[in-house]
């Protein structure tokens, strides 16, 4: 009797073994297979490079991953391990170490926030890994400690954003007295949202616009329409949202609606006036042309051909730059305003056609 | 085959399930050798998980003790993150936002250790008070405490941020070095093999928790009131003090290991130890603890905070790259687990009878 019990008991683990074998050999995204046939020849050229990435938040964010993994491929001579660390800087800091140990070739990382990462890229620069930091920045004391930096200027954004919000204003004829903004803010202390928060703060304070609050959004569709919900109720007076990025901005407009009001530039006419970030998806683009959405800031998200670009320089012997910025546009349905100006730079408006 | 099974026979309900874990345990880890190869032959590896997982140890030790005493405790996540809050905003009140311009170093270690066992303590004493006197649910005892201590953090600090008080990151930063564990990296340097210090007071709590559930007159008390709250009662066991120790132990042991989890991140936030809970209660599970109560390890709960990890690291390395994936896995394994147990279970009472 017993010993049934007991081989039911080995045969259930070694089922679950199995399973186990069997679902990480089948997995749709891994190519198992093909990488033990060519194993042999091929191991020694691949160049692994894990990637970290803060993980799937926003359409920005799935565009950036979509264009390192569609980058790294075999094809191209490359192994790219990918680590979504869903929003959490300790699971990045263990996805840094687990590549480490795989003694990866290069280690491109995304990172959640700015401070805390000064122990673990010593440890990579210990090891002799390069690492590469994409979009937002981090804040360590040694800027040896990571190779180079790929990304946005977010505070140009953010001032982009605003001039253009002046310089319709202006248009207009509405005095600044009468805006009143409030700032749907990204996850707190990432890059984007202090740049992008520090270039409103600043316009606000060089043209007397009146910033009612700023809260947080966290960057998702569901918290920039809880926030926004929360923030028409306790003023009646806000005329201009500002989201830091494009999903807010669809929680934004979401909220906006269900209160009764309508979102639009035309604030002296009682409309809420939504600006917001990056401009990825197709939803954000089609807001724009009808209006709904009166600026964006555009955010590149393609970085996998740059990352590629300076792993390709650091294989060849060539010192790429510390800090590489990507140029980006200001895209906005209404024809009013064509270009800004900041410190005597003229920035075009993309005017989306009907 | 008679020797096997009255071995099998006499074996306690809770060995028998310790025995299936360790068991599981081996055989994974010796799969992802075989069939990874590369990061898990290297010892560091192991330990790295040590590292990122004393904190979920320790707070598993103490859900497993409230487990086996017939209770659950869903507060423990939330009053990691409240403590990681207070302590950071203690050591650096500057950057914390509670006075400006202060000395970072002004903090003492000691002190903001002392911060976290009185939350534990103060936590236990309420919600073991509500539980055991007042005979409310611990689930909604605990999932009060739940939003209570996510709510705290929030009041205490919104923003998240790295300590830089030295004396602390002296003491985050120390690295016991495991003799004769190294290995040689891929340019030819000997690398020690480490294990932080939460590591150690981890292996502390382990072995202090399985010495008292196993020899104290206490310990045995919390079997006897999670197997049956009226023999118990009948054995003249004070059943609602020992409910009240069990609590009072798991929320001090989750204060410890906030403070572990505190050493090993460096920072405060809101997010820290996010779903801590619900991995203590899975690692719990799979380490051979009933929820029903009554049946428990500690050394099952160690091997199955090492499990649950290990099939994460499994996951990410074999290139499934999405993050759900590893929620996936977990399931599947919580689910075997499950079965397993109740199986194995089942089969041994129909014996025993026979």
């Amino acid at each position: 009797m017993s010993k049934k019990i007991l081989i039911i008991v080995l045969t259930i683990s070694l089922v679950m073994m199995m399973a186990g074998c069997s679902l990480i050999e089948s997995g749709p995204v891994s190519s198992f297979d093909m990488e033990s046939e060519s194993e042999t020849e091929s191991e020694e050229d691949l160049i692994v490079v894990g990637f970290s990435q803060v993980g799937a938040e926003s359409d920005w964010r799935k565009a950036n991953t979509e264009s390192m993994l569609s980058t790294f491929t075999k094809e191209k001579g490359y192994e790219l391990i990918y680590e979504d660390a869903q929003q959490k800087q300790q699971n990045q800091i263990t996805a840094i170490r687990t590549f480490i140990q795989r003694e990866v070739d290069y280690i491109v990382l995304a990172p959640v926030t700015e401070d805390g990462w000064d122990t673990v890229l010593s440890e990579a620069k210990e090891a002799q890994i390069p690492v590469i930091i994409v979009d937002r920045m981090v804040n360590v004391e040694d800027p040896e400690l990571f190779e180079c930096w790929v990304g946005s200027d977010f505070e140009l954004e953010g001032r982009k954003v605003c001039e253009w919000i002046r310089a319709y204003l202006e248009y207009k004829e509405i005095p600044a007295e009468e805006v009143n903004i409030v700032d749907i803010q990204g996850t707190l202390g990432a890059s984007s949202q202090i740049g992008r928060t520090r270039g409103l703060k600043d316009a606000v304070r060089a043209n007397g616009w009146n910033l009612l609050e700023e809260a947080a959004g966290e960057y998702t569709q569901a918290k920039g329409r809880e926030v926004t919900s929360r923030l028409l109720r306790k003023y009646d007076n806000i005329n201009v949202v500002y989201c830091e990025n494009d999903n807010e901005a669809f929680g934004a407009i979401e909220a906006i609606e269900a209160s009764g009001r309508r979102v639009g530039s035309n604030i002296s006419r009682g409309q809420i006036m939504v600006v917001s970030f990056d401009g990825v998806s197709d939803q954000a683009i089609e807001y724009a042309r009808k209006g709904k959405i009166s600026c964006i800031g555009e955010c590149n998200p393609l970085h996998g051909p740059r990352v590629e670009k300076i792993i390709r320089d650091l294989e060849e012997g060539r010192t790429p730059d510390k800090y590489e910025y990507v140029d980006e546009n200001v895209f906005s349905g209404d024809i009013s305003i064509t270009s800004i100006n900041l410190d005597e730079t003229v920035y075009t408006v993309t005017i989306l056609g009907k | 085959m008679s020797k096997l099974s009255n071995k099998f026979k006499d074996m306690t309900d809770t060995n028998l399930l310790l025995t299936i874990t360790i068991v599981v345990f081996f055989l994974m880890y010796i799969g992802a050798i075989v069939f990874q190869g590369k990061g898990f032959l290297k010892p560091q590896t192991f330990f790295n998980i040590l590292n990122a997982n004393a904190a979920l140890i320790i707070l598993s030790c103490g859900m497993s003790t409230v487990m086996i005493a017939g209770g659950i405790d869903i507060s423990v996540g939330g009053m990691t993150a409240l403590v990681t809050m207070c302590c950071a905003v203690y050591l650096d009140p500057t950057r914390g936002g509670a006075v400006a311009n202060m000395d970072p170093n002004s903090g003492s270690v000691a002190v903001s250790m002392l911060i976290a066992v009185l939350i534990g303590l103060a936590y236990g004493l309420v919600q073991g008070f509500l539980v055991a006197y007042l005979d409310i649910q611990p689930f909604i005892v605990s999932l009060a405490g739940m939003f209570f201590a996510r709510g705290m953090t929030t009041i205490v600090n919104t923003n998240p941020f790295n300590v830089a008080n030295e004396k602390f990151v002296a003491l985050k930063e120390t690295r016991i070095i495991v003799p004769g564990m190294g290995t040689v990296n891929k340019l030819g340097k000997y690398v020690d093999a480490y294990v932080e210090i939460g590591v150690v007071v981890a292996l502390i709590v382990v072995i202090v928790m399985f010495c008292l559930l196993r020899w104290t007159k206490l310990g045995r008390s919390f079997y006897a009131v999670g197997g049956n709250k009226q023999s118990a009662l009948m054995l003249g066991i004070n059943v609602k003090h020992t409910k009240f120790m069990s609590h009072i132990i798991c929320s001090l042991l989750a204060g410890i290991g906030g403070y572990v989890y505190f050493l090993h991140v460096g920072s405060g936030a809101v997010t820290h130890a996010q779903g801590a809970e619900m991995n203590a209660i899975a690692s719990s599970i799979i380490g051979g603890t009933m929820l029903t109560g009554g049946v428990g390890n500690i050394i099952g709960t160690f091997f199955g905070v090492l499990s649950l990890s290990t099939i994460q690291n499994i996951v990410a390395s074999a290139g499934l790259d999405q993050a759900w994936w590893t929620g996936i896995t977990i399931a599947a394994m919580l689910c075997i687990f499950l079965v397993v147990q109740s199986v194995v279970m089942a089969r041994k009472k129909s014996a025993v009878k026979k």
